[in-house]
């Protein structure tokens, strides 16, 4: 884990002569300290947190307002599992491939999460390829999510309307679900991105960013990665919310 | 409660973090237009910010000359002053004092007053800006499309900002949306970047309590405004939508001109949480940094440490999270459920505590202090004066029984623009008397500064104070023309007239600013680095104005809190944050 440490600013702080106070002590004496309120904590990951905590609001601004459409209004709401149901060979399965997508995103946040720790033993192939794997779960999601969007659409759901009650439904769907899937696909490019980065061995190197003109390290695998784990932790929102209930 | 390091610390690099890699342009573009320097981004926002905030100027005094002498320019015709109505609202909330307060100041004073090289990640900052002048121009653009802005008013209710018939119904609104969204994608880049710079990028021996309180407010605020445009974005989003694919989110059904629309069953109420979870948090955003900027000008301008450092830090913090439990008090006639009224009354007039201690505090500073009545000291007078009367006044306002009959008249107009308007206005003008000195190296002139200061301020309470009354008597906003109206006395036309006429004057008296501004970019007084003989880090800079990347060769290391003016025994009467505490008298 450490392997990290002694090529990244923040590091130095981790090894500085100060013993680390633990728990509610620790916080405190972060917070009191000078120059970082997170001592262990990089300028990149701190704001790819606080960009998480202000998505968190988008998506809950989101929800919320699909929650209270679907709550007042005055036609019935199209019953999700039968809706997002399939036919396979003869047997009828409510939520299958909504079951399956959730299993693939699932699934690459482990991927995700195995490319950070070899992101941090400097191990470039296999980061590279755990992130190319995640990127490729991700889109096999969006592939998925397009597939569910043409079913529907061919059904006869369009954002105005449905065959089978409130409007809303098709309009909060496309909506949130689409949304989600911008949120995916843009997270595969940047993990494709940062994949190649890390094939190539820029972070070996020192190689400069392109515009910014920094040296990058290997912990922007772990940035991306909060950000993957992020949207999948979204889509558990989402599936609990849109399609359980 | 001096705070001070005793013994030597050491310089940074010894201290933990490298010294960041500094972007160095290599061309006149990058280093004055695509600039990743905070000090030249700060410049850029902020004289975008004020351009655009000279046009909303302007819609205003049309809007006063439409209500004072209606039919005088003829050119206005309904359509056109709802059209000044949005727009000017629209302007002066978000793309002024928004960007102003937190793109042009945030950046300027975050790395310079934390000791810091610049924003954390500047090529994320410069995107920030060249992001938020692209909303100005889609936002601008609005005048030329066909039909014109948007007329739905700034806060946008549906069903009627998209029903045919309101003006800017065509294009106006969703070029209005659009720039919303540039706005606050924008927006976001930098306020990550100002939220992490405060958490993570100060200099050594600069703790959260020693930071000075202007950088306490703008840091709230951009937390505040990270979490609360979320839900104007999402509004948005939505009402683009309802307006362009024919959903049916906000618009419920509905029959317009003798026709059923194809909209069914949506909830106009939702678009007013959504847009109030926004818009109370925003009245903050832009206070709050006001706050922080006016106890600094307060306590370096007195000569006297700010009363109760920890009180006020605390006081902002507490107003920050209370701002985001009482956004329905905008919605008391709306058609909420009644209880509701109940909590969200409750929870406005607890705000009154934490604003109350500022302003006990600012009082308290002053208190025996060695007043010296410079332009920032008086406008930071006037901004505490000013903002206890607007805040009374939204006492009266976050009251239930008393909001229903004042809702919806010029009351309410006269209250948010002495609170939210006039007072950060004047909080902005102290500001750059204040901090002229150090961006440009010279003085702005005094005398200008003070005829500037007292037309405005004067000006600004002949506009308002009459304003109430005006309310009072039950005079409608939003009205283009008042008509044969039985219960509206006639003395109120005269009234009306004479704010048109003070208004029209106070405006014309910031072209006083203006040229001030430009004459003293070249011919004014020279500064020096401290002019005002201030604490807090930016005057400490090598040079003035600061070089790219801020320090010359070594950062600055701090010792003590930021307040340390008038201190008993001190050679000098204010301590600079980087002097090292004197060995024979620790």
């Amino acid at each position: 884990m450490n392997e990290l440490a002694p090529t990244t600013p923040n590091a130095k702080i981790a090894n500085a002569k100060i013993a680390p106070a633990t728990g509610w002590r620790g916080t405190v004496a972060d917070w009191s300290s000078d120059q970082r309120a997170f001592r262990t904590v990089s300028w990149g990951k701190a704001m790819m947190w606080v960009f998480l905590l202000s998505d968190t609001f988008v998506f809950s601004c989101f929800l919320i307002a699909y929650m209270t459409a679907r709550m007042s209004t005055t036609v019935p709401w199209p019953m999700p599992s039968e809706v997002f149901a399939l036919e396979v060979s003869g047997h009828h399965f409510p939520l299958l491939l909504i079951a399956i997508m959730t299993f693939v995103l699932i699934s690459s946040s482990g991927t995700m999460a195995m490319a950070v720790n070899f992101g941090y033993r400097r191990d470039r192939r296999k980061t590279a390829a755990l992130m190319l794997a995640t990127a490729l779960l991700g889109a096999a999601f969006v592939g998925m999510q397009a597939f569910e969007w043409t079913k529907l659409i061919s059904e006869g759901v369009r954002p105005w309307g449905n065959p089978w009650g409130a409007e809303q439904f098709g309009a909060s769907f496309f909506m949130i679900t689409g949304f989600h899937g911008t949120h995916v696909t843009i997270g595969v490019i940047f993990l494709l991105i940062i994949a190649r980065k890390v094939w190539r061995g820029d972070f070996d190197g020192g190689r400069r960013g392109f515009f910014t003109s920094r040296k990058g390290n290997y912990e922007i695998v772990e940035i991306t990665g909060l950000y993957w784990h992020f949207v999948d932790l979204v889509w558990v929102f989402i599936f609990a919310l849109f399609y359980l209930w | 409660m001096t705070d001070v390091t005793h013994g030597t610390l050491e310089p940074l690099s010894a201290g933990g973090i490298d010294d960041v890699e500094l972007y160095h342009p290599k061309s006149w573009i990058t280093k004055y237009v695509f600039s990743q320097d905070a000090k030249v981004i700060a410049i850029q926002y902020a004289l975008t910010a004020l351009a655009i905030g000279l046009v909303a100027l302007v819609l205003s005094w049309l809007m006063r000359m439409q209500i004072a002498f209606p039919g005088l320019l003829s050119f206005i015709d309904a359509e056109r002053y709802y059209q000044f109505i949005t727009m000017h609202g629209m302007i002066m909330v978000i793309y002024l004092l928004t960007a102003l307060f937190l793109g042009g100041f945030g950046n300027y004073l975050i790395p310079l007053m934390l000791g810091a090289r610049d924003m954390v990640f500047p090529y994320v900052n410069m995107l920030s800006f060249w992001i938020y002048f692209l909303a100005v121009l889609v936002l601008a653009g609005g005048f030329f499309v066909p039909g014109g802005p948007t007329g739905a008013g700034w806060t946008l209710y549906p069903p009627q900002a998209i029903l045919a018939n309101t003006p800017g119904q065509q294009w106006g609104i969703i070029v209005l949306l659009v720039s919303l969204m540039l706005f606050i994608i924008g927006f976001t880049m930098g306020g990550l970047n100002y939220v992490v710079t405060v958490l993570q990028g100060r200099c050594r021996g600069m703790t959260l309590m020693r930071m000075p309180l202007t950088i306490w407010g703008i840091f709230t605020a951009t937390i505040m405004a990270l979490l609360a445009f979320p839900a104007l974005f999402v509004g948005a989003v939505m009402m683009l939508l309802d307006r362009l694919i024919g959903t049916s989110f906000f618009m419920p059904a509905i029959v317009a001109m003798g026709e059923q629309l194809g909209h069914k069953g949506g909830s106009p109420i939702l678009f007013q949480h959504l847009f109030w979870f926004f818009g109370h948090p925003e009245v903050y955003i832009v206070a709050l940094p006001a706050f922080g900027i006016v106890s600094d000008l307060i306590s370096t301008h007195a000569r006297k440490n700010i009363f109760g450092y920890r009180m006020m830090v605390w006081a902002l913090v507490a107003i920050g999270a209370l701002s985001f439990v009482v956004w329905a008090h905008h919605m008391y006639v709306s058609g909420m459920h009644p209880s509701f009224g109940f909590f969200f009354a409750t929870t406005t007039l607890i705000i009154a505590i934490p604003t109350a201690i500022k302003v006990y505090n600012w009082v308290l500073t002053l208190w025996r202090g060695d007043i010296h009545f410079t332009p920032p000291m008086l406008f930071a007078l006037g901004f505490i004066v000013t903002f206890v009367n607007g805040g009374l006044t939204g006492l009266f306002l976050g009251n239930v029984v008393v909001d229903v009959p004042l809702s919806d008249t010029m009351f309410v107009v006269a209250h948010f623009h002495m609170v939210m308007g006039v007072a950060p206005i004047l909080v902005v003008f102290g500001a750059i008397y204040h901090w002229y000195p150090k961006i440009t190296g010279r003085m702005l002139d005094d005398a200008l500064a003070r005829l500037h200061f007292w037309v405005t301020f004067l000006g600004a309470y002949l506009i308002f104070f009459p304003m109430h009354y005006i309310g009072l008597m039950g005079v409608p906003r939003r009205y283009h023309e008042m008509g044969e109206m039985a219960f509206v006395p006639p003395s109120t036309a005269t009234l009306n007239a004479f704010i048109t006429i003070v208004a029209l004057i106070v405006g014309a008296a910031q072209l006083v600013f203006v040229f001030n501004l430009a004459w003293s970019l070249r011919k004014g007084r020279p500064a020096g680095g401290n002019p005002w003989r201030a604490t807090t880090l930016e005057w400490q800079t090598p040079q003035t104005p600061p070089a790219h990347g801020n320090w010359g060769q070594t950062l600055p290391v701090v010792y003590r809190w930021a307040y340390d003016y008038s201190v008993p025994g001190a050679a000098q009467d204010f301590l600079p944050q980087n002097q090292p505490p004197d060995p024979g008298t620790a």
